[in-house]
């Protein structure tokens, strides 16, 4: 008698499925519901990010990173600010440090919402989504307030940001971070110790720092199995170094564990915040250096320099010594890096971003073979994949 | 002619009467169910579900309702397409039929037949040819996959369901429905058979596809499990369908466990009542729940959902029904003859 063939079929996860979170591609090779290989295609959302900054100015570059990771763009700017000003050879003013912190972390809770939530949402509960963005509603509202923009911020600024906070953001900041932990609270009842939530993520995608390392994970992921390798510690930017706060690491690299991590950092994220707000400093919030920042606008109506410096800064861009460097920031997704080469000139000659997403997505086969294809959605939702910034 | 008008035509007429009466307000009810629906869980998540068309929104299932009725249906180009228009249908109609049986309230019943459970059980394990009928006929591996894994958990619960009725029916010592209701008037078989009910009222929620069992149609995962391919009136029956069923699995719990149409305690405040108040918010009750259990939970993934069917539900209710057996036996009032 012939032996009878098994084949396993192919089914396309994507690019139009409800919890592709975006334009993701999937081609899974699946045995019954078991996947047995599983070929991740990027690129649906490409836009040559990396290639249009190389004609702008650095100013006009910055808007570009909000557009990256839209879950949390301030993280991405930072990134990109940071850089430019090494190569400058600037720091900014410590008020303007502790408000890009401040922002920083808003940006991390930003992010963990929106993660968290819809990662339950694709383990098929739906409450906590819908009880944790109305906070995500709120700290939309603390971006409007500091620079108009409700996501695409383009606030940070080569050497400071772009204005000061207006009066009373501080305090309601602050009470917010007095409120918002009750609805972690509220949500980690539905989840933490959910059976079902619990059968659906304990031990699924489990991987070990080894093999995170070995493919370039970072972040919640990487810090999920257990290594606490957090940038804002080692190799501090701005004032983290003067925060107080502790890296959350997990134990078994598995999905569970991820969303662990991610609860825990939401309220170290709070201690961060709240600490910014205490520490901040009064001052100037740019550098008064014509060589980088525009003059005042009420300089510019008196003083015929001013007006020049002004018409020179926004046709030619900020003129940054010729040099190369990669500086990373710890983004909520994990390492997010920006390779920056100046040739002297107003524009950047390469500016070449490393998203963290990029080596999470690409690392999918190590997470999803031999697993069901209901876990597919599981691990999607737990190692935090954006589009905007894996395909640029 | 008298004959021919009092042996066939004046029953016929009472009969399709009796249908009208019970199929019109199970349609409304299901409308307003899917009303309830959202209204609860939107409270449950801090907001307001919806409150736009008519008083407090209570036109919007009719406008669903229209739309529905108004779209195109779109049967797709490698479809079976007999199959396919014959899948909603069938659905919809074992939704309907099941109702024959249920006692309303004490003698309101269109078909009072011996065998009412034995019935019950046959018409819900149809069920599940609609849904795998229109899981192949939409060639679509979405939406095939859905429709064997509803396969797969229809027939697994109904097993347990299975027992669940067995240790129901010999405590009644009867397979009518009304008999059933009667047989609890000292005491609803909740009471004595509560892990029972926690099992009916679990595998009732996985079979109807309910949260946290909705697997087939698990829309983070199998987009919308067997009627990805469907649209309009032909999804409108499937939706239909589910609902009713839902309601009927509710009914059901309310006959078999919660004494049916009979008041809680046959004193004065609580008998004034009418029995098919008391059904109606029996069923209410029930079906809270089911609301309720959607806005708690995640979804089971496909092999622990089979492993909690097959390794916790059927050994164990397969226990109580040796258990009950035994303990009537004991009692000397195991159902004779």
């Amino acid at each position: 008698m012939a032996e009878a063939q098994i084949n396993t079929y192919t089914l396309n996860f994507g690019p139009q499925h409800p919890s592709a979170h975006g334009v993701l591609r999937l081609i899974l090779e699946m045995s019954g519901e078991v996947v047995e290989r599983c070929d991740p295609h990027v690129g649906l959302l490409h836009r040559g990010t990396e290639k249009l900054i190389e004609h702008k100015t650095y100013l006009q570059s910055v808007p570009y990173f909000d557009r990256l990771d839209y879950c949390a763009p301030m993280a991405e700017e930072h990134a990109f600010v940071l850089a430019t000003e090494k190569l400058l050879g600037v720091r900014p003013p410590r008020r303007a440090q502790f408000i890009r912190v401040l922002y920083a972390e808003i940006s991390r809770i930003m992010n963990h919402i929106l993660n968290i939530t819809s990662y339950a949402l694709d383990v098929g509960a739906m409450t906590p989504l819908l009880w944790l963005f109305e906070e995500r509603e709120k700290l939309m509202e603390f971006y409007e307030r500091v620079c108009g923009a409700r996501m695409h911020a383009n606030y940070f600024r080569p050497g400071g940001v772009a204005a000061d906070m207006p009066d009373g953001l501080a305090e309601d900041i602050l009470r917010w971070t007095g409120t918002f932990p009750a609805l972690i609270e509220d949500m980690e009842t539905l989840l933490d110790e959910n059976r079902i939530f619990k059968q659906r993520t304990v031990n699924i995608a489990s991987i070990t720092a080894e093999q995170a390392l070995d493919r370039g994970m970072t972040g919640p992921v990487l810090r999920s199995a257990g290594l606490a390798w957090d940038l804002r510690k080692a190799q501090p930017y701005d004032v983290y170094d003067e925060m107080d706060f502790d890296i959350p690491i997990g134990k078994n690299g598995d999905c569970y564990d991820r969303y662990l991590v991610r609860v825990e950092e939401m309220r170290q994220s709070l201690r961060i915040i709240r600490q910014c707000l205490e520490k901040m400093p009064a001052g100037p919030v740019r550098l008064e250096d014509g060589k980088v920042q525009s003059p005042r606008r009420s300089e510019m109506k008196r003083s015929m320099e001013a007006l020049i410096q002004h018409f020179k800064l926004f046709t030619e861009g900020v003129r940054v010594p010729a040099g190369e460097t990669y500086t990373a920031v710890e983004a909520p997704k994990g390492e997010f890096g920006v390779y920056l080469i100046s040739d002297g000139s107003g524009k950047p000659y390469r500016c070449k971003i490393r998203s963290p997403g990029f080596a999470h997505l690409a690392a999918f086969e190590v997470f999803a073979k031999g697993h069901m294809l209901a876990d597919i959605t599981a691990v999607i939702g737990s190692i935090d994949i954006v589009f905007g910034e894996i395909d640029r | 002619m008298a004959e021919l008008w009092d042996g066939y035509l004046w029953p016929l007429i009472v009969i399709i009467a009796k249908i009208v009466l019970i199929v019109g307000p199970l349609l409304i009810a299901v409308a307003y169910l899917t009303y309830a629906e959202r209204k609860v869980i939107g409270a449950m998540q801090m907001r307001k579900g919806p409150n736009v068309v008519g008083p407090f929104g209570l036109l919007q299932p009719m406008a669903d309702g229209v739309k529905l009725f108004l779209k195109e249906t779109v049967i797709p180009t490698g479809a079976n397409r007999v199959v396919f228009v014959l899948a909603p249908v069938l659905t919809f109609f074992l939704a309907l039929v099941a109702w024959a049986v249920i006692p309303f309230s004490e003698g309101w019943v269109l078909a009072d037949i011996n065998v009412g459970i034995l019935y019950l059980f046959a018409i819900s394990s149809l069920g599940v040819y609609g849904i795998i009928m229109a899981g192949w006929a939409s060639n679509s591996k979405y939406a095939f996959l859905g429709g064997l894994r509803s396969a797969g958990q229809m027939v697994s619960y109904e097993v347990s369901i299975g027992f669940v009725l067995v240790a129901v029916l010999l405590t009644a010592g009867s397979l009518n429905l009304s008999k059933i209701v009667e047989a609890q008037r000292s005491v609803w078989f909740v009471i004595p058979h509560l892990p029972m009910f926690v099992i009916f009222y679990i595998s009732g929620l996985a079979e109807t596809n309910r949260c946290p069992f909705d697997l087939p149609e698990a829309e983070s995962e199998l987009v919308a499990g067997y009627n990805v391919e469907y649209s309009a009136m032909t999804f409108a029956q499937f939706f239909l369908g589910e609902y009713a069923n839902m309601i009927l699995m509710a009914a059901m719990g309310a006959i078999l466990f919660l004494g049916g149409w009979l008041p809680p305690f046959d004193v004065a405040p609580f008998n004034w009542l009418p029995g098919i108040v008391w059904f109606f918010l029996k069923i209410a009750f029930l079906l809270f729940g089911f609301l309720w259990v959607r806005a708690t939970f995640p979804r089971y993934r496909y092999d622990q959902l089979m492993r909690l069917g097959w390794k916790v539900f059927l050994p164990f209710s397969l226990f109580w029904v040796v258990l009950t057996a035994g303990v009537l036996l004991a009692l000397g009032r195991l159902p004779q003859g």
